[in-house]
Formats: structure tokens, sequence, C-alpha cells
């Protein structure tokens, strides 16, 4: 079944690519989608029926040579689970909604098919991510990685005539190298030292690794540090943390659908599936994770304020993206590996559907994508409305604090933050707070300039904005009931008692020593970790936390391997999470508000403000503007110089220096050279290769028998 | 049969004999009658080099159909192959077809052209089986030729100084070459290469003009082979012949000279520097590591910025070819393997992309790249097997590009990490100057008044493409086709390798006591 769900997709983009010819470019999309329907209905099936034992299902040899033994196989565990239903229900929702999204659409002439070729696109995409997902070792994962990037490269210059969609492509390909560029290093550098890339021996060699030295380059490092920051090199390209951010903006040059599905839903979480997926070598590396909570907090902070002044409405939900992807890296970053699959799950339908409702939005007003130009849109696009309205309310976390109660987003954005906190990151807990009340302000201003106060811009296209067909409504529609559901529906297993997480991951757990030494700590006393509590200074304001007295309560007891993740013994940092203070708790809901009134305050009350604001702060808002001038930046620092160099090697080094010794040479011996081209030149060139040939076969016999004669 | 080895290599060269021989006048009728003959002969000797193929035993690591004769002046003639140089004879007879289905459109002495191709042919083979020294040289040396001719007769406007800038450099290397074999003669007394393989040669370190020779003899030996191969290769910095020799040759020259002359380096390295003198291979490893690494990076900055569409192919070869050196080099089984698989891979993808540079060559008759753009538009097909191999160029795994170079770099991982790290930034500069190629020459919108009318590929052009598709990626998907047969002679290769470095050490180390 598996391999069903793998294959169902290839097979369609393959039909659908080569085959819309024969069959009719609508047969062939329909192929297509109910190909990937199928994938997604049988990914739902394995989800609910999966019992939580890994299995590996081998399918053929891969890269052999020595010791290195590679194969494509499917890796099962829950994190495939996750990923599966993930990648294939938005694909197929995605899919479907392509067939209003793509219908007519303006950037192509008349008689052009350009259909077919967007929905093998997508397939592929589909393929190469669940290759990415369901892989075993990581030799196949960087198929699927560089696949899925592929895919993105096609689709973000899927309007090949526009120039800039052209740049955005080329872009995120090269960026997206840039982290490729560490993954691979860390792959080396884990062969090297586990003589295998195989899941399971990098896990079992993982506390091994944690003990070993490696000298790169010019140091030496911890092995299990210096690999997990390689690794994550890569998945900061593909989820576009910060520094190697800067394609996903540009990437919304591609039709929507395609920032829905590729970069907001599934692509760009392939870091922190990364991440997770190797949690028994993170748990390992302390340094490696530190840098991964540092850079995800700071990539959230960072993105948000981004997020606050764009106007076009893609890129403000792509900053977001990138923000919301920031808040899955500290997650991990603090060792809440189920947290960040948490949000990843919920963020693929809430993401998904802002950026369908945005689709949605932009095929009413005839491709404008400014939120300048719209305005007063909630009675002309109802359901759609509704739907963004929804997907606002998830992603800016609305809920009942202290409940479990609320839209997806509450649940397990707050799920994170309390995991920064508990996991002892100061810096990463404030980040995300103020995070969290950016998100929520240019959130609800999305909503505010796109949806209420006066019509903008071309009153033309006003008077024709018309509501999406139902394909379009539809996916809406699904993701719609995941961004209210999805949160509160599995909130017990991503981020619930040990043992309810155990359970969905397949993790062993085993039930904490039942005295209480400590006197009503929320954190039981740890079988091996008791020594690690002086590290927690909320252990002792925990009291008025969820109480856990009579009951029994579990603690995390796998190996790493075991299991689709792995906590270490001493990370109590799920525990640590449900017994945080109430204030904690409190604090992303109370930013959510406060972030909802400035917008509410500044595009409902006072819509004059944001201008005069901007005029007043004029550096910031431009410093905010043009995204803290990284794209200025490295083009200075990368772009150019590289360019300039290439130029110099070659004119001065292979045509000056190189050459021109060569040159020299050749006036050494200046009437032999000459004589040659003058015969060359005067036709004699097939005497002259007799010769030749005569000359060095006498040559050699002439030699070798003289040689032989010594 | 005994012989297939001297069938393979010899059936190009009847053929052209019989051309030679029996082709008279320079009518139609008898150009395509020398086309014909020419893919006749071509596919054949493919067709019957596929017996070499499925009889080949990989698990035995010794030579295989093997053949022995006394030859001329005492010299004797003697073929083989083993796991290292049997795919490179497949890579050959496979690639050679395809070469003259490329050159369907010739006009300029046809004939002659055939000609100088299946002599060519004859020649690589012979480099790839030849098991003595003297026929080594004789068919590494005479390789040149044809080529020389190929560029000089059929090339493009500056083909004479291109023709001889790729003659001079190489012949200037193999004259060293030629030393060095007459110096193994003296040392061994023998030209038979399975003997050479055993045959220790001095190491121990002499002083040589006041200079300590590290490694004595064989670093001697070493650097004159590597003065031949490392031109052949090309390595930096002895590569400007190649761009050059690029840009005028005629397309199907170009795609024998990337795809199957470039191999030549490579292999000389396998057969003879690393096995005949590990002990100086030793000593020049770090060295032709950094060589390497630079040449990656060197060359993919100036690929950056180049202008004619070929010239830039040929220093993405040059960077590619880097990643041989460092597998090699590296001399360990993932880095040596990896080598030959990255030649193999390039064989059918730099052959791929010339082949594509000469589709709109044919049509427009210019390599600028600023006379393109927006190809997309009215050449679909072309559009999607130029980017199916630009995708092999930049080593996209699922293409055979991306095994060699992961390979390479974790053979090389495991010896420098510096030169790794180097080395693999050029994943990231392939990826800029291939896309940026691409994007130039085919996406954007059509809006040059020459290329309104400008046709997609034809029907034979679909049929050269689709055997190197296939290639492309049957390799990327199943590389065990090509290291199941390497691998254990590779095994062998780098086991007496090390034995050889440790019998070296051992025996300075008693000098020393």
């Amino acid at each position: 079944m598996e391999t069903i769900i793998l294959f169902a997709p290839l097979l369609g983009a393959l039909i659908c690519g080569f085959g819309w010819k024969f069959i009719g470019e609508t047969a062939a999309m329909w192929v297509a989608t109910g190909l990937l329907f199928l994938s997604c209905l049988l990914s739902w099936v394995v989800f609910f029926s999966f019992d939580g034992v890994t299995a590996q299902i081998p399918m053929l040899r891969y890269i052999e040579s020595g010791t290195l033994a590679t194969e494509w196989a499917i890796r099962m565990d829950r994190l495939t689970a996750i990923m599966l239903i993930v990648v294939t229900t938005v694909s197929a929702l995605v899919h479907l909604y392509s067939f209003g999204y793509m219908d007519n659409d303006p950037q192509w002439k008349e008689g052009e098919t350009y259909k077919p070729r967007f929905f093998a696109y997508l397939s592929f995409f589909t393929f190469a991510m669940l290759m990415l997902v369901t892989s075993d070792n990581l030799v196949q994962m960087f198929f699927g990685w560089e696949g899925v990037g592929v895919a993105s490269y096609l689709l973000i210059g899927f309007y090949y005539r526009k120039p800039s969609a052209n740049a955005a492509a080329i872009k995120a390909f090269v960026v997206n190298r840039v982290g490729d560029f560490g993954f691979a290093l860390g792959i080396f550098a884990l062969f090297f030292l586990v003589d295998s890339i195989d899941m399971n021996d990098i896990f079992d060699a993982a506390p091994v690794l944690a003990e070993t030295q490696l000298s790169f380059l010019w140091a030496e490092w911890n092995a299990a540090n210096l690999i997990g920051v390689l690794l994550f090199i890569g998945a900061m390209g593909k989820s576009a943390q910060l520094f190697l951010h800067t394609w996903l903006p540009d990437a919304m040059e591609g039709p929507t659908p395609v920032s829905a599905l590729i970069h907001a839903a599934t692509m760009v979480t392939a870091g922190v599936f990364l991440v997770c997926r190797m949690s028994p070598l993170f748990e390992f590396a302390p340094g490696a994770t530190a840098f991964i909570t540092v850079l995800g907090a700071s990539t959230a902070f960072f993105a948000a304020t981004v997020g606050l002044v764009q106007t076009d409405i893609k890129r403000v939900i792509a900053y977001s993206t990138c923000s919301q992807l920031g808040y899955m890296f500290v997650a991990a970053g603090v060792g809440m590996y189920s947290a960040a699959m948490f949000h990843l799950f919920t963020h693929a339908f809430f993401k998904a559907l802002l950026f369908l409702g945005a689709g949605s939005v932009i095929h009413a007003m005839h491709h404008e994508q400014d939120m300048t130009n719209y305005g007063n849109l909630r009675k002309k696009i109802p359901y759609t409305y509704w739907a963004m309205m929804i997907g606002t309310l998830a992603i800016t976390g609305v809920g009942i604090p202290l409940t479990t109660i609320g839209f997806a987003g509450f649940l397990s954005k707050d799920a994170i933050i309390e995991s920064a906190y508990a996991g002892g990151s100061a810096y990463g807990f404030w980040m995300l707070v103020i995070a969290a009340a950016m998100t929520s302000f240019y959130s609800w201003r999305l909503i505010f300039l796109t949806f209420f106060g006066e019509e903008r811009g071309d009153k033309h296209t006003h008077e024709h904005a018309h509501e999406s067909p139902m394909v379009m409504l539809i996916p809406l529609g699904v993701l719609s009931l995941g961004a209210v559901f999805a949160g509160m529906l599995w909130y017990g297993s991503f981020f619930g008692h040990a043992d309810q997480v155990g359970k969905f991951y397949g993790i062993p757990v085993a039930e904490a020593a039942a005295a209480d030494e400590n006197g009503g700590h929320g954190t039981e006393a740890q079988p091996q970790g008791a020594a690690d509590h002086g590290a927690e200074p909320e252990a002792g304001e925990a009291d008025q936390g969820e109480a856990t007295e009579g009951e029994h309560h579990y603690v995390f007891a796998g190996e790493p391997g075991v299991g689709a993740l792995y906590f270490a013994p001493d990370n109590h940092v799920l525990d640590d999470a449900h017994a945080a203070p109430a204030w904690v708790k409190v604090s992303p809901f109370v930013a959510m508000l406060l972030g909802l009134g400035i917008a509410i305050w500044f595009y409902l009350v006072n819509p004059a403000l944001p201008a005069r604001l901007a005029e007043n702060q004029r550096p910031l808002y431009l410093f905010l503007k043009n995204k803290w001038y990284f794209d200025e930046l490295y083009d200075a620092i990368f772009v150019k110089p590289a360019l300039r160099i290439g130029r110099l090697l070659w004119k001065r080094g292979d045509v000056g220096l190189i050459d021109g010794f060569l040159n020299g040479v050749a006036m050494g011996i200046v009437p032999f050279f000459t004589r040659l081209a003058g015969r060359a030149q005067s036709g004699f060139i097939f005497t002259y290769a007799f010769w030749m040939v005569l000359g060095v076969a006498a040559l050699v016999t002439w030699m070798s028998i003289g040689g032989g004669a010594n | 049969m005994d012989n297939i080895l001297s069938i393979v290599t010899f059936v190009p060269s009847l053929a052209a004999l019989i051309l030679v021989v029996f082709l008279r006048g320079d009518d139609e009728a008898a150009q395509r009658n020398a086309k014909y003959v020419a893919l006749f002969a071509t596919s054949v000797t493919f067709l019957v080099s596929l017996g070499i193929y499925f009889e080949f035993d990989p698990n035995d690591t010794g030579f295989q159909f093997v053949e022995q004769s006394d030859w001329l002046l005492g010299l004797q003639y003697k073929m083989g192959v083993d796991g290292i140089s049997v795919l490179f004879v497949m890579l050959t007879t496979f690639i050679m077809p395809l070469t003259i289905l490329a050159s369907w459109n010739v006009t300029v002495r046809v004939k002659e052209y055939m000609v100088a191709f299946l002599l060519l042919e004859t020649l690589m083979l012979g480099v790839f089986t030849a098991l003595d020294l003297v026929l080594f040289y004789l068919f590494f040396e005479a390789g040149l030729i044809p080529m020389f001719l190929i560029i000089g007769i059929w090339g493009g406007k500056n083909r004479i100084y291109a023709s001889f800038k790729f003659f001079l450099y190489t012949f200037l290397g193999s004259v060293l070459m030629l030393v060095a074999m007459v110096a193994m003669f003296a040392d061994a007394g023998t030209t038979d290469i399975e003997i050479l393989l055993t045959h220790q040669f001095g190491s121990e370190t002499f002083s040589l003009m006041g200079m300590q020779v590290v490694g004595g003899m064989q670093t001697l030996l070493f650097l004159a082979f590597f003065a031949s191969f490392a031109v052949k290769m090309p390595m930096w910095p002895v590569h400007t012949w190649l761009p050059d020799a690029h840009v005028q040759a005629p397309t199907a020259g170009s795609v024998v000279l990337a795809a199957i002359l470039l191999k030549m380096g490579g292999y000389g390295f396998l057969r003879f520097s690393l096995p005949m003198f590990p002990v100086g291979a030793d000593v020049m490893a770090p060295v032709v590591l950094w060589m390497s690494a630079i040449a990656i990076v060197y060359t993919s900055l100036v690929a950056l910025v180049q202008e004619d569409m070929k010239k830039l192919i040929a220093y993405s070869s040059v960077a590619h070819m880097g990643f041989v050196t460092m597998g090699i080099f590296a001399a360990n089984q993932q880095g040596v393997d990896g080598a030959i698989f990255q030649m193999l891979s390039h064989g059918f993808i730099s052959a791929a992309l010339f082949l594509c540079v000469g589709v709109i060559y044919d049509r427009m008759h210019t390599r600028e790249i600023d006379a393109y753009g927006g190809l997309v538009v009215r050449m679909p097909a072309y559009a999607l097997v130029f980017m199916f191999f630009t995708m092999g160029n930049v080593g996209l795994p699922g293409t055979s590009g991306f095994v060699g170079e992961f390979l390479t770099m974790m053979g090389a991982f495991q010896v420098n990490t510096w030169v790794t790290a180097v080395a693999a930034t050029g994943v990231i500069f392939s990826a800029a100057y291939a896309l940026w190629l691409y994007r130039r020459v085919v996406f954007g919108d059509l809006i040059k008044e020459s290329l309104r009318t400008i046709q997609d590929m034809s029907g034979r052009e679909r049929a050269i493409f689709a055997p190197l598709v296939v290639m492309t990626l049957l390799l990327g998907v199943y590389p065990s086709l090509v290291t199941d047969i390497i691998g254990p002679s590779t095994t062998a290769l780098l086991a007496s390798y090390d034995t050889a470095l440790t019998a070296a050490e051992t025996a300075n180390q008693l000098a020393s006591n």
C-alpha cells in the first residue's frame, strides 16, 4: 500500500505530462488528480491503521560502493505517516483547486497548452516529497530533497515568459543548493564515522558520535554537534531560515496553488521533518540544537517584522510561513520534536487554507495581488472571506486559554511557546511571544485590508469581482475543517502526556517512580535523570499546573531508533511545558489580542495612521519594507564578486597567464610552429598526419628496441 | 570468440578502409553511402561489444578476453579488459553510432569525415584494451591525429589555432610519458602491462640535481605520466586547450572529445599511475587533490561568465573532471568507484549537452547565448531534453550525474575535508551556471525575429537523445549496473595499492634503521 501511495503521483505525472496529447488535456488532468486522491485516501488508511512499530519496505538497490550500501526503501513509522497525510491531502486538494485557478490563465496566449504541464509538475513534486518523507537512508532523502527542489524550480518559473519568475526560480534552486552543500557534507561526515548512512545505523551510533571528535576544516569538533549543524544547514535552505530565506518570498512568482502546496504546507517543512527524523542524533548534539533554537527564534522574529509592512498579499503569507517555520525549529531545538511536528501538521492546513484563500481573492480580482488595491470584498466573495477568517483565527492562535479548546494554531503554537519556556530558552520564548503579536497584527491587517474598509484600486476590477467556482471552494472547505479541528483532535497525540505521545509515535514509556520525593513537582523523579532538576527553575512554580498526583505518570524510555522520535532520558521538556506557569501559557494569547487590537486600531478605526507612521519612521519602514536589505547585501557580497572573479580568472587567468605562458613556450619553437601552420593551411594536412603516424611509430619502435638492448 | 576485443577494435577501421578503397565520387549517393557505411560499422561494433559486456565476469579481477601474439620488430600485441576498462569500451561503442547520426548533415568531404571518425573509434578502443606499453602509446598518441583533423578540417573559423593548441598541449605532455615508458622498460625489461602492474619500481628517496626526490623513481615516473594524463583530463591549469577545441570542433567532434577522449586521462591514472607508481601517487596525492578542488571552483566561476554555449559546457566539463581526479587520488573505494562512475556519466551527459548545442547551432549557426531566448515557445521537446541534461549536469539525484559527484566527494571527505568542502561548493556553482544558461537560451519570451520560425527536434534528433536519456536515468536510479562491474576490480586495485604503500614504508623504515 505504501508503494502505491508513493508511485501513484509519479504515474500521474508521467501520464499527465506525456500522455495528454493522446488522451486529451482534461482527461490527463483528471488522471493526475484521481491518482493523487487515491494516494491521499490510502495515506489516511495507513495513518489510522498504523500500529506505531517502525517497518522498512525495501524496493531496489541504490548506490553501492565498498561498505556503502544504500537502497530505495520506505521507512514506515509515525513521522512518515504524518507526513504522508499532510503531503497527499494538501496536494490532492491543490490539484482540485487548480482546475479552477489555472483555467484561462491570462499569462498564456490563445491556444497554448499549459495545464497538463502544471499538473504533471504538481504530481512530480508530490512524488519527490513522498520519496523524501519515506526515505530510510540519507541518500534517498537527498534524492527527494533535491527532487522537490527541481519541482519547486520548475513551478516557480512556470510563467517562463516573465523574467522575474525565471530569476526567482534560479534563486530558489541555487540558495537551496547552498543548504544542500551543508547537508551533503553532513552525510559524508556520517558515512566517515558510522560507515553507513542508513537511519537505523545512524541512530544506533548516535551515542558514540556524541563522544567522538572529528577534525573538520580548521578544527576538531564534537562529531554529533558538527553533523547536526551540517544537516541543519540543509534544513535552513529548504525551510527558508534566516540567511538562507531570501528565495522564499521571491518564490511567490509561481502560481498560487504552488505557493500553497510547496511553499507553505509541504516542501518548506522538509527541514523541520529532517531535524525530527534525526532526533536520536540531535538529542546527543546540545550545541547543534542550541544553534537551531536561536536561529529558529530569530527567523520567527525577523520574518514577522518584514511581514508587517508588505503589501503583496502572497508575500505577507510567505513571510508568515517563514516565521512559522522558525517556531517549528525552536520546538525541535529545545527537544520537543512532537510539538514541532504538531505545528507542522496544523500549519499545513491553515497555511494552505490562507494561500488558497488568497488565490481565490486574486482570482476574483483578476490577478491583482496588491492589498492596497483591495478593500471591502467580504460581501463579494463571502465564502472566501470566511475561509480566510478561519485561517486567520487559526494562525493567530485563537482559543480559550488554559484549555485545549481552540483553533489548530492555538494549540500547536502555544505548545511550542510553552516548550521554549520549559526548554530553558528565554531568548526563544520571548522572540516567539513577540512574533506571535506581530503574526496576529499582519494576519488581521491582511483581512482588514482585503475584506473591510473601502474599495480601493481599479473600479472596474472591483465591479467584476466574483466568487470562485466550486472546485476552488471545496478545498477551502476541507482545509477549514482541518484548521478548526486538527489541533483539538490530535492535541493528545502530539502534546499530551508522555504515554499518549509515546503510543502515537511508538516510543516505549515507563512508569515514573511513584514516590513524589520533590513534593508535588510537575516533573516526577526520573529513573536516570534526576541530576538535571537543578536546571529547571520553573519546577518549583509548577504546583498550580496540571495536577499529576494520584495518576499514573509516564516517561519516555526508548532507545535511539525505537519509535519515530527519540527523547533522551534527561529531556523533560514535555512535562515541564505542561507544568509551565499560567502566565507563560496565557502569554501568546495576550500577544494575539495585542496584535489584533493594534490591527483594528490601524486599519478599521484610524486607516490614515499606518501611512503617517511609515512617514514618521521612514528609515525603519524602509528597512522592513526592503526585507532588512538581505537581497542587496547578498548581491553585493556573493553574486557580483562571483561574476567579477569569474571574469578575472577567465581573462587574466586562462587567456592572459596560462595561454600567455603557452604562447611564450610556443614562440621558442616558432619556426617549427609556423611551418606546421603553413602546411596545414596549404592543405597538406593529410600528408602531415601520415608522416606523423609513421614518425611516432618509428620513434617508439626504435626506443623500445634500443631500450631492450641495454 | 577468442579475439572479440580485436574484432571490436578493428571493425571500424575495416569500414574506414572499405570507404577509402571502394567509395568513389562526391555526389549525393556517395555521401549517403559513406554515412550508412559508418553508421552500420559503428552499430555492428556496438552490438558485438555487447558480447563483451555480457560475457564479462565482474568477480574476476584479472584481465579477461586476453589476446596475445607476437608483432613486428619483436614487439608484442596484447589486449584485454578488466573491470576498470570494460565499461569505457562499452561507452565508446555506445557513443559512436550516435555521433555518426549526429553528423548526418555534414556536406563537406563526407567520406573523409566518416573515415576520420571510424579510425578514431579504433584508436580510442585500442587505448582502453591495449595491454602493452608500446601498443597503448601508439593508440593513445595516434588518437590525436583524427581529432586534430576533425577540428582542423570540419571546425569553425578559428579551427587552425584551436587544433594546434590542442595538438601542442597534448603532444608536449606525451613526450614526457614516452621518456618514462622507455625508463620503465629499462627497469622492468618488459612492456607487458600485466607484468608491469606487478613490478615494483624503486621508491627510495634519492637526490637529483641537489633536490630530494621523495618516492624516488616512482615519483619521477608518476610525474611524467601525470604530465600527459593531466593534459588529457584536462586538469587545471593545463585545461585551456579544451574550451577552444570544443568551440571550434564540429558537434560530433565535441561529443567524442567530451564523452570519450577526456576519459583517457582518468583511465590512464587508474591503469598506470595508481597501481604502478603507488608511492609516487601517494606522495603527489595532496597536490593533485588540491588541483582538483581548485579546478572545480575556478572553472565553475569561469563558466558563469561565458557567452558562448560550447565554451560554457566545456568549462563545466573541466569542473566535472575535477571530481574525477579528486576521487581517484582519494584512493579509496568510494572515491575510485565514484571517479569511474563520474567519467561514464559525464560521457552520456556532456555528449548530450554538446548535442543540445548542436541542435540549435544547426538551425541558427551561432553558439552565442545572447542570440537565443524563449526557445521553449517553439521547441517544447527540445526544452524538455535540454532541461533533463541540464539537471544531469548539475548532479541531480536520480540522474547519473549525482552518483559520481556524490561518491567522489564521499571518498575525498575521508582523506581531506578542506578539499571536499571546496569541491562541494562546485555543486552550488554548477547549479548557477547551468540554470543561468538554460534560462537565457530556453526560457523567456520568444521575441528575437530570427527565431520566429525555428523548428523543434526532428525524428533523427530525438532518436539520438533517446538512448542518452535512458542511460542517464538508468544509471541514476540503479547505479549497481556500473558499480557491480567496477567494484571488485576497484577493490583489488586499492588492495594492491595499499599493500605496496605499506611495503614501501616498511622498506624505508628498515633502511633508516
